[in-house]
């Protein structure tokens, strides 16, 4: 058990445990939705005063703040007492890819090239990627969970669009930016 | 407390997201990739389950612990948001390899430079309430 527990877990695990989350979260009353959180901490830090898109009653989605307090306690209990302290199992392809890129894949699940370092390209990536992930998920409406486990659950085609919009983002960002970002073993 | 059992779903989410390594960098670019089925597997499975269990609601009238039906309310209709919104958020998930859900769980993991990536997300967020009502929606 111990064993099971400290091994990366299998995806029909995790598929099936989130869409556990997602019939809780709707028995609660709730929907799942990550993205919300952000623009209900914009709106508690007083955004209300600059744009009226931050002007909702916020407290109502204080449950929400809650999932969010969780997961970053799950993501410590999981890294604290579960971890097997082993590379991320990702193919051998990909490790080849991101080696042309200037990374090495080492213990852990974020690359210390990026997460690691305070260099000021590491800095402008990490508040850059961020910056997109924010200014995107309100603009669509939704994010991973919004659209493409909850809308898609329901069938909505504004949520395909928008998974299609993320896919077109991701495969412009990692085919054709990534070679230019991280253009040499040492660019980093 | 009323709240708890949404601070226990979260550490939930939190510990599966961890464990089936989908909070990864390195997973993300692998499925930007398409090297590995894991990230299509966590989705898709959830999507499919999600589907019927969705379904199975709508047409049994479940209803949520307060006896009330749960309503579905469908998405805005439009493509322009959800298209140009999207790629943007793409390109942002893939540079920082991680979306919203996953910034909070690797923070909790003890990768403190996630602070600059929600710091960021904090600010496009802003920016996105400030700047609505010239975009294409």
């Amino acid at each position: 058990m111990l064993e099971f527990i400290s091994q990366p877990w299998p995806w029909y695990l995790s598929g099936f445990m989130i869409a556990l989350i997602m019939f809780a979260l709707l028995f609660f009353g709730k929907t799942f939705g990550f993205s919300s959180n952000l623009r209900t901490i914009c709106a508690m830090s007083g955004a209300g005063k600059a744009s009226d898109f931050f002007q909702f009653d916020w407290k109502k989605q204080t449950w929400n703040l809650l999932f969010l307090m969780g997961s970053v306690i799950g993501g410590f209990i999981a890294h604290t007492f579960m971890n097997n302290d082993q590379p991320v199992a990702i193919s051998d392809d990909t490790i080849a890819d991101l080696k042309t890129l200037g990374f090495k894949v080492q213990k852990g699940l974020q690359p210390d090239e990026i997460f690691n370092t305070f260099t000021l390209k590491s800095v402008l990536i990490l508040i850059t990627g961020g910056l997109f992930v924010g200014f995107g998920s309100r603009w669509a409406g939704g994010c991973t969970s919004g659209h493409a486990i909850s809308g898609l659950s329901n069938l909505q085609l504004p949520s395909l669009i928008a998974v299609v919009g993320f896919f077109i983002g991701g495969l412009i960002m990692t085919h054709l930016l990534f070679p230019i970002i991280f253009n040499s073993p040492g660019a980093l | 407390m009323k709240g708890l059992k949404f601070i226990l779903a979260g550490i939930i989410f939190g510990i599966i997201m961890t464990k089936s390594e989908a909070v990864s960098w390195y997973r993300i670019q692998e499925m930007f990739r398409f090297q590995s089925f894991q990230m299509y597997g966590i989705i898709g499975t959830a999507v499919a389950l999600g589907v019927g269990m969705v379904l199975l609601m709508k047409i049994t009238g479940f209803t949520d612990f307060h006896g009330n039906y749960i309503v579905f309310h469908p998405k805005e209709k439009g493509v322009k948001r959800y298209l140009f919104g999207g790629i943007v958020f793409g390109l942002g998930w893939a540079l920082c390899g991680a979306c919203p859900g996953p910034m909070f769980v690797s923070l909790g993991m003890g990768y403190f430079t996630m602070l600059l990536v929600i710091g960021g997300a904090l600010l496009g967020t802003f920016l996105y309430g400030l700047m609505r009502s010239k975009l294409p929606h």
